[in-house]
């Protein structure tokens, strides 16, 4: 005879140590098991689209960095490349190389970032963490080296960026790029053989390759299913078709996927990075765009890989220094698309894994 | 142990106390809570310097030398805190969790032996004793979930009961093999009968007793009734000021009783070379400590359907088969000398694990809805 139980509604969020921001799940939970999952997001809408389109297109450098915190580099970039495509300006050589140094060394922080905190939901008490924030720390004083920010940056502008790199930077960066991998093997030798890692990661919260197509994700959680995108490979734009690197895949799609995932991922931006340094040529770092800028009328769509996915901006001008429509594709929310086939029927634990897994930043989410 | 009993024992002991007994017995009691109280402070400040150290950061080093003062700090900021009670919680049983959780653990000291002799209570039945009155630390913490009238807080107390069923049995098992070794059941005389310490003896019982009291003490990878990342801070999640110092307390006392027994049952307690009986003591519990907090460092956390898994498919039939195999050693081979045991004990163990390993793998699948 089995007991009469009854399921109950779980609230988790927005205030919870694993939403990573101010996420909301309504759990229906049957005991531990996820029956239903109702996400709630827009705690942290700032209505980053509107603010955008009541600014002059420089001014909303700094809101596009607002967007995912953690890689504001990419998103600068983005945006900074879409209005280049308004005006029909091209970018100097070497501002290009120093666009790709920086978002590829956004990415490592990023998934430096993303691999931490799953460790940390998989509950191991903030060690893998904290290692991978010594990292992330590098990477952000080198940030600071290069625009004086560690967070919010600021660097990029129309037509470059708005400082070259200064002298120490490039030793900086070589002492780094040559550390780095050490690093990543220690990070493996910590977490990918772990066995409690491996039953509480391999298998769970699978997402199939079909089902991640049809929802459109994009980024490490899709290529961790086996899916080959890449925006820098299948549309490169900035310089990416100089270098040469993998596109890795997984073919699982499960927890411990993506986590390996984003590990290829950091060796590979590793290789581009030292790619770059090796090419890296003299000259200017800035095109001589005015401050304001009028773009004819029109409409354009850029689009990147950043680091949790593909990232896409459309700007629409009228003609006026203002962008006339400002939108955002942002990867973080449609990632989240798959999230309630993923998440129910595994345990409560296992829900707030795979929910870290798919790595979102609530900035870009709820904007 | 019947009243009788006790009160017999208790005037056997007196006879040989000068003085008042019970003013003894007071004294040694109060010195025993300090003691307790003590480690605990110093196992507190151990386990933030440690895991700083593991986690690459300094750890508490403001207030006082190397951070020392740290715990003093923290309880004083504890002790300003507001003392809330949700107001749809129980308030009686919210009150009463608490000390229902922290007494038993201190209770189980009187049976520890310090060095030879000196403990509260040398109950010939020390062993059991241990079990019965730790287990009701638990229902302690199912009082904090209940009363609390919190989803999470009893989510975690929830787990809390099934963790204790379930290793409370393969604790249990790996004791007896100790007590079929030593032939008695009070650890001080348990202690006197480790010419070697147990845990070379009995490896296997170790590694049963070690893993069960980890899942007894909340301890990583068994710590899913505070799981942060799940259920935020599970049991004592409404909990505040003091009454949260003293769950706080008996989490790390349960740590401090668990290095205690490990030490007086697997490690030889107080007997050890030169230096002073309960040094010795202190420094095997330390030693144990430092595996504690290396473990919390290191170990991911398991799921709940797994740490069943793992209490009733892994640690259950191992127990069995190391008393099994030590009773059989015990009746069949008596005067067994320790250097061909030892070798016997350890390939066993090794076997035994490798084997488990390969056939057993802890899993759990998709629940279809």
């Amino acid at each position: 005879m089995a007991l009469k139980t009854e399921p109950f509604v779980l609230n988790i969020g927005p205030l919870h140590p694993s939403t990573h921001g101010v996420f909301r799940l309504l759990a229906t939970l049957d005991g531990e098991v996820v029956i239903d999952i109702e996400p709630i997001i827009g705690y942290l809408h700032r209505g980053i689209e509107k603010l955008a389109e009541e600014r002059e297109y420089q001014k909303d450098i700094p809101l596009c960095d607002r967007l995912d915190y953690v890689a504001a580099m990419s998103h600068s970039m983005a945006y900074v490349m879409a209005v280049e495509k308004l005006l029909g300006i091209s970018v100097p050589e070497r501002a290009e190389y120093i666009r790709v140094i920086m978002v590829e060394l956004q990415r490592i922080a990023s998934h430096l970032l993303a691999v931490g905190s799953i460790a940390n939901e998989i509950g191991t008490f903030f060690t893998p963490f904290m290692y991978m924030f010594r990292e992330r720390e590098r990477i952000l004083d080198l940030f600071d080296m290069v625009c004086g920010q560690r967070l919010l940056y600021n660097y990029m502008r129309f037509g470059g960026v708005s400082h070259d790199l200064p002298e120490e930077f490039i030793p900086a960066l070589a002492k780094f790029i040559n550390q780095m991998p050490g690093y990543i093997d220690e990070y493996d030798q910590l977490l990918a053989e772990n066995e409690i890692l491996l039953v509480r990661t391999k298998g769970i919260g699978v997402l199939p390759p079909e089902l991640a197509i049809n929802c459109s994700v994009s980024g490490p959680t899709l290529r961790a299913s086996g899916v080959a995108r890449d925006i820098r490979r299948c549309d490169p734009y900035s310089i990416y078709d100089r270098f040469e690197f993998d596109i890795p895949t997984r073919t699982a799609g499960d927890c411990y996927d993506r986590y390996r995932q984003r590990i290829e991922e950091m060796r590979q931006s590793l290789r581009i990075i030292r790619q770059a340094v090796e090419q890296l040529p003299q000259g200017k770092v800035n095109s001589q765009v005015p401050i304001r800028v009028r773009p004819p009328q029109g409409d354009v769509f850029v689009h990147v890989e950043a680091p949790r996915g593909e990232l896409g901006f459309y700007l629409v001008s009228d003609g006026s220094e203002k962008p006339y429509r400002f939108h955002i594709r942002a990867p973080s929310l449609i990632n989240l698309t798959p999230l309630r086939e993923m998440i129910i029927g595994w345990k409560l634990a296992d829900a707030i894994v795979i929910f870290g897994s798919i790595d979102i930043i609530m900035g870009e989410i709820d904007r | 142990m019947t009243a009788a009993g006790t009160i017999s024992q208790a005037s056997a002991l007196a006879s040989d106390w000068p003085g008042n007994f019970w003013l003894h017995l007071l004294v040694f009691a109060l010195i025993i809570l300090a003691f307790v109280i003590l480690t605990v402070i110093i196992l507190i400040w151990l386990e933030r310097r440690l895991l700083g150290r593991i986690q690459v950061r300094p750890g508490p080093n403001r207030a006082g030398p190397f951070g020392l003062l740290q715990p003093i700090a923290d309880v004083v900021k504890i002790l300003t805190k507001e003392d809330t009670v949700p107001g749809w919680g129980d308030r009686l049983v919210f009150w009463l969790a608490p000390l229902v959780a922290f007494v038993p653990v201190l209770l189980v000291f009187a049976v520890v032996p310090f060095w030879n002799g000196a403990l509260l209570a040398d109950l010939n039945i020390g062993i059991l004793y241990v079990l019965a009155v730790s287990s009701v630390a638990s229902v302690g913490i199912f009082m904090t979930g209940w009363a609390s009238g919190n989803k999470y807080s009893l989510i975690g107390a929830m787990r809390d009961i099934a963790q204790l069923i379930s290793y409370e049995i393969p604790m249990m098992l790996s004791l007896a093999a100790v007590v079929l070794v030593a032939g008695s059941l009070s650890l001080n005389e348990i202690v006197a009968a480790q010419d070697v310490p147990y845990i070379l003896l009995q490896p296997m019982g170790f590694t049963i007793f070690f893993i069960a009291a980890l899942a007894e003490a909340n301890r990583t990878p068994f710590d899913l009734v505070e799981a942060d990342s799940e259920i935020v801070a599970g049991f004592n999640i409404e909990y505040s000021g003091m009454k949260f110092a003293i769950l706080y307390l008996m989490e790390y006392s349960e740590v401090v009783f668990i290095a205690a027994i490990a030490t007086s049952l697997f490690l030889g307690g107080w007997r050890g070379p030169f230096l002073p009986p309960f040094l010795w003591f202190v420094i095997k519990m330390f030693a144990v400590f430092f595996v504690l907090i290396w473990i919390r460092g290191t170990l991911p956390r398991l799921r709940i359907d797994q740490v069943m898994a793992f209490a009733w498919k892994f640690l259950l039939p191992l127990a069995l088969i190391n008393l099994v195999v030590t009773g059989a050693q015990v009746v069949f081979w008596p005067q067994a000398p320790y250097w061909s045991l030892v070798p016997i004990n350890v390939t066993l163990l090794a076997a035994l694990l490798l084997l488990w390993a390969r056939f057993f793998r802890l899993g759990g699948s998709r629940v279809g809805i």
